[in-house]
């Protein structure tokens, strides 16, 4: 998990294997630098494949910024621990996180680049999810 | 509906057991049609809660069971954690502490309608609704404790033919009829598991 502070939105990749999580959280920081608050979370709370809310939670902390937090997923499970996760967050928080319907891999590369250009959470989910349009 | 503090402990150690008992069988149910650790998952939920008691029967029942939500939302993962934790926690919501049977049935609806919006699903497509929602029905229709357990354990035979729609095993389109669903099959374990253990705390 890594953090960085600046006004771009932040990403958080949430996969239920931890290797893709941190692999594709390295694909993002080569490609796209360190401009963006970038944090990943995989596996379950022992450390097997799986999501968890907890760990989710931790993410969005860690890659927390003014513009919002678009988080990337992979299968059912980490999509609805995402939204579980993002509706345990403060209500002036709740609303500056998205989950993206995106491809994992390729959608964190892309919205980290539409965000590394300053653009809105809007705009970066919408980024995102072009890959699935 | 009176529950003490006993019957709250006994109420929570009949759901962790029965998730524990059937782990494998879970598991195996799992392997068949989605990612093969729904037993392992569901029963380190309900270790995690077990871990609360004593204190955790201490409280009240509607703070009781929005704790045993949160701590299945928290220890489960995979999807069946959110789903089975957000039943937990509306439920609780939704109770008044010495609840009547109306109150369970309306808290029972709202909870169910709050997994349907947690999954974006509804009954039908092969997931715990097929047995939530047949469930209710019954309850709201005034069954008895019988009928409620034997309609819990029908239901989750039935969804053994049906498509999957959602959730993990629509990933198998076809290849998923044939076999009962995980989460049906533990939803109707937990609530065969609390009548029972309601039941005795009434005659005893």
């Amino acid at each position: 998990m890594s953090n960085s502070s600046s006004g771009n939105v932040g990403i958080v990749i949430v996969s239920h294997s931890s290797k893709i999580a941190e692999g594709a959280a390295d694909m993002v920081r080569q490609m796209v630098g360190n401009a963006v608050p970038l944090a990943w979370t995989g596996g379950d709370a022992d450390g097997g494949l799986g999501t968890n809310v907890a760990g989710i939670l931790e993410a969005i902390e860690a890659a927390w910024s003014s513009a919002g937090v678009a988080i990337l997923v992979d299968l059912g499970g980490a999509e609805t621990n995402s939204e579980m996760a993002v509706e345990m967050l403060a209500e002036d928080r709740r609303a500056r996180v998205v989950v993206c319907n995106a491809p994992v891999v390729e959608g964190a590369v892309i919205a980290a680049t539409e965000s590394s250009g300053g653009s809105s959470l809007a705009a970066v989910k919408r980024s995102a999810e072009e890959f699935y349009a | 509906m009176s529950l003490d503090r006993g019957a709250r402990e006994k109420l929570v150690r009949a759901l962790a057991a029965s998730m524990i008992e059937h782990a494998e069988e879970l598991t195996s149910l799992d392997q068949a049609i989605g990612d093969g650790d729904h037993g392992l998952n569901m029963k380190r939920g309900f270790e995690a809660v077990l871990a609360t008691l004593p204190g955790l029967a201490d409280k009240a029942l509607p703070e009781m069971l929005k704790a045993i939500g949160m701590t299945l939302v928290m220890k489960v993962g995979g999807a069946s954690g959110p789903l089975v934790g957000t039943f937990f926690m509306e439920l609780g919501k939704a109770l008044p502490e010495q609840p009547a049977r109306t109150d369970l049935v309306a808290a029972a609806d709202k909870a169910i309608d709050a997994v349907k919006m947690r999954g974006r699903s509804e009954a039908g497509q092969k997931t715990l609704l097929d047995v939530l929602v047949p469930v209710q029905a019954v309850f709201a229709g005034g069954g008895d404790a019988k009928a409620i357990a034997a309609e819990a354990a029908q239901a989750a035979d039935r969804t053994t033919p049906m498509l999957a729609t959602r959730g993990r095993a629509s990933f198998l389109g076809e290849r998923s009829i044939g076999h009962m669903d995980p989460g049906s099959r533990s939803a109707s374990l937990l609530i065969s598991a609390a009548i029972a253990a309601l039941e005795f705390e009434a005659t005893s």
